[in-house]
């Protein structure tokens, strides 16, 4: 078994970076698992930040890891605002019927 | 060393699987839980490599308030189960393979930058987890963040204030009919608008509100 390094933690990153990418191309059900989808991408940031923060020996990292978990939680309150204003007026927060804009 | 390698494969794991669930899982609800799993997982690796505060702050923050938010909006807007008759629709499968190759090419672009990189060599020791053993991290944090990062401290929080101000303001909803007490109203009241004086005939009588 190898000694965990810096290229093992920005792997891990990657792939729950890919994961939450893949989340958002792929739902059909409905814009909260959406917006999980950018939660698990931030998520994916922080590990990389950390972990570089971690291995160079250096605390910015982790000051602006801080930052982004301040931004994150503000986005995911707003977000949740918004379908919840979006269901009470169209009934529905399913991707497939969220068409109004025909695109 | 060779229990962070274990811990640190456990944990990963646990991590890069919850987070398949959270986008697979035909119910909302079992989607925050595998949400909360996924958190929790990564702070304990965030723990183990040595930044204690950012782990226990994600604790703090995403599994006590923002995935509660989740659960609280889920179980609200009864959106729970809606996942089951799509995904029999056969028609919803068309955009699964242009999806997969998107984050597959991600996926590859990620490894190649990661695998590519030339790294410094004391990156790839664990020796470079070298610790300032007599102050802790939380307390370094502080050393940091209060000094040179003090306005974007206070920028954030005036983020936070702006957040919360705009969810209150998007969800808020007037209701006819209910009376309410408005102390704009009450206050700026005079005694022009409140008080009249009438001249009443004498031996008559008043009549009031006509």
């Amino acid at each position: 078994m190898n000694e965990i390094n810096l290229i093992h933690y920005l792997t891990l990153g990657a792939i729950i970076f890919t994961i939450g990418i893949v989340g958002i191309f792929l739902n059909r059900k409905n814009l909260i698992v959406i917006l999980m989808s950018i939660e698990l991408l931030l998520l994916a940031v922080n590990i990389n930040l950390v972990s570089f923060s971690i291995f160079l020996n250096d605390l910015n990292g982790q000051i602006f890891t801080l930052f982004i978990l301040t931004v994150a939680a503000a986005e995911a309150a707003i977000g949740l605002a918004i379908i919840v204003v979006y269901y009470r007026n169209s009934g529905t927060i399913r991707v497939q019927e969220i068409d109004s804009l025909k695109g | 060393m060779i229990a962070h390698s274990l811990f640190f494969y456990f944990f990963s794991f646990i991590a890069i699987v919850s987070s398949v669930m959270v986008i697979s899982s035909k119910n909302t609800v079992h989607s925050v839980f595998f949400l909360i799993l996924d958190f929790i997982s990564i702070s304990c690796l965030f723990i183990m490599v040595g930044a204690e505060f950012l782990g226990m702050i994600m604790l703090i923050v995403y599994v006590g308030a923002v995935a509660v938010l989740f659960l609280f909006v889920v179980m609200m807007l009864n959106v729970a189960q809606q996942g089951k008759e799509l995904f029999e629709n056969i028609n919803t499968y068309s955009h699964l393979p242009i999806g997969l190759i998107v984050g597959l090419i991600i996926f590859f672009e990620l490894i190649i930058v990661v695998s590519g990189w030339k790294y410094k060599p004391e990156l790839f020791s664990i020796d470079s987890l070298s610790l300032n053993q007599n102050i802790t991290n939380t307390h370094s944090i502080g050393n940091v963040l209060y000094t040179d990062y003090i306005h974007l401290f206070q920028l954030s929080g005036m983020i936070l204030l702006v957040a919360m101000i705009g969810a209150i303001v998007l969800t808020f909803k007037k209701k006819s009919g209910i009376k309410r007490q408005s102390y704009i109203e009450q206050i700026s009241r005079e005694k022009k608008s409140g008080v009249s004086l009438v001249e009443v005939e004498r031996n008559v009588g008043v009549k009031i509100d006509e």
